[in-house]
């Protein structure tokens, strides 16, 4: 039985100004799929991803999400203005629950519980109370993936997750995501600049180059152009 | 003690404390988001805008509030706009609203009226500056004003933490940020006349600061942020019926010396909860 289709690009063009970036992309991702996209910056990376969470409409083609908007777990890069934001974990991830849905007063007693649940499976229930801005930065992420949780019912799509952070917190973080993408069953969309990190963790990978791109495995990945470059220190 | 009981006699400083104390409430509830968004120059822009509109609003012989609100709610969209769109430097473009407006003021009043105690009073504010009908129009708004702070307390937190966020799941952070701004610019204009235009503007900025050298979670900084607030305004309003001085310039130098102790107490580490 094939996996449940999440979102599907079907020969989709992205692009500023009548400018294709991405020309004719086709790929999809299915339930517990991890999908790393990679390339050098200003090869659209940043373009695809505002697509796929809906805030650039495509040139010509169509990107489906056979789910609610609000059940995509998003976690963007951090801004400067919230390393010194004065607010406790705990708020910071209960405003996952919030979208466009409805007008609301309060969180509901299922929605604290969700958001006590999502903290506790990434190690950061302690951190409740605590301020947000007298965390690590591993630790902040750790906060914004959880907030991504609250929302996220079967996908999860990252913006550079691991930029900024040490090494050690690095391989946290992606033993955190595989963890979540394994067990937890959820599909993750990784947009990312460390190549074997992803060729390790990721199940596919969409490369992108100057008006070409690639779309497969890892295995097929390293097999082809694009990728022998990346295989050699590989073995 | 005597002398402070008799300030209550004066029906003047009666309205000055039921509208100030509204709109100092406001603008804190306001500032701490405009701060976090790095949106606090805004405030002071609006507030010259507002001067302007003023003082072509006394020279025609209209109604002040009536005719200042709609054009520095217009400008306050504007200003956001430019804020929003990176391409345009929002510090720069903010510093030149806020000095056209003025300079329309100024020029509009030399050539009308002349510098009255009118225009005096709306640059560096006036205790007498509130009539009857204002009070009511300031309250209503103010209340307005707090209301729809209250609704929208949790998506406010959310677009002021991470906008990009927000946007992704799908909430209009426009109509968000919208609203955040014609808020500002109502309580603006209602505080600029007892505040001055020149000084209206502290009072979005400094309880924030001040809240946030001790707090630490937005609820917490928020709250705290509004009765600090409220009570520098209180304590600036009897010292300046008390020493005879501006209302405005006093309310602004106790905030100061709030902050002042605030950042002290957090070297201090004391305090910090």
């Amino acid at each position: 039985m094939e996996k449940e289709l999440l979102l599907a690009c079907r020969d989709v063009s992205l692009g500023y100004e009548g400018k294709p970036i991405w020309e004719h992309l086709d790929f999809e991702v299915r339930a517990g799929d991890y999908l790393c996209v990679v390339g050098e910056n200003g090869s659209g990376k940043s373009t695809l991803l505002k697509s796929l969470l809906g805030l650039l409409k495509p040139l010509s083609g169509h990107i489906e999400l056979f789910m609610p908007r609000s059940a995509v777990g998003y976690l963007p890069q951090q801004t400067r203005a919230q390393k010194d934001f004065p607010a406790t974990v705990y708020e910071v991830v209960l405003s996952g629950f919030l979208n466009a849905r409805k007008l609301r007063f309060y969180y509901s007693g299922a929605e604290k519980s969700a958001a006590l649940m999502n903290m506790g499976k990434l190690g950061i229930l302690e951190l409740k109370n605590k301020c947000y801005r007298e965390l690590s930065g591993g630790q902040q992420q750790r906060v914004l993936l959880s907030r991504a949780l609250c929302a996220a019912r079967k996908l999860l799509i990252l913006d550079e997750p691991v930029t900024g952070l040490d090494p050690a917190a690095a391989q946290d973080l992606y033993k955190t995501l595989q963890y979540l993408n394994e067990t937890e069953h959820m599909a993750i969309i990784m947009v990312t600049h460390d190549m074997p990190s992803a060729l390790q963790y990721g199940s596919s990978i969409l490369h992108a180059g100057n008006h070409h791109w690639f779309y497969g495995s890892v295995a097929d990945f390293l097999a082809s152009e694009s990728g022998k470059r990346f295989g050699g220190d590989r073995t | 003690m005597k002398l402070l009981m008799e300030m209550f006699t004066y029906p003047f400083i009666l309205r000055a404390f039921i509208v100030g104390i509204l709109v100092s409430l406001c603008a804190a509830l306001l500032g701490v988001s405009l701060v976090l968004k790095r949106y606090s120059m805004i405030g002071d822009g609006l507030s010259h805008v507002s001067f302007g509109a003023l003082a072509i609003a006394l020279a025609c012989g209209w109604a002040p509030l009536q005719f200042s609100i709609p054009l520095v709610i217009v400008a306050a969209f504007f200003l956001l706009r430019i804020a929003e769109n990176s391409r345009i430097n929002a510090d720069a473009a903010i510093a030149v609203t806020s000095a056209s407006a003025l300079a329309i003021g100024i020029l509009v009043t030399s050539r009308t009226t002349g510098m009255t105690t009118d225009v005096d009073s709306y640059m560096f504010g006036s205790i007498l500056a509130m009539n009857g009908d204002d009070v009511i129009l300031s309250v209503v708004l103010s209340i307005a004003v707090l209301l729809l702070f209250i609704l929208f307390y949790h998506k406010i937190f959310a677009i002021t933490f991470d906008e990009n966020f927000s946007r992704a799941t799908g909430m209009k952070v426009g109509v968000y940020n919208s609203l955040l701004s014609v808020l500002t610019a109502l309580t603006i204009v209602l505080g600029m006349r007892m505040m001055g235009a020149m000084l209206i503007s502290s009072l979005i900025i400094f309880p924030a600061l001040s809240a946030m050298r001790l707090r630490k979670s937005f609820r917490g900084v928020v709250i705290f942020a509004g009765v600090l607030s409220v009570i520098c305004f209180c304590v600036g309003l009897a010292g300046s019926y008390l020493l005879s001085t501006p209302v405005g310039a006093t309310v602004v130098v106790v905030n100061l010396a709030v902050f002042l102790l605030f950042s002290l107490l957090s070297r201090l580490r004391l305090f910090r909860k």
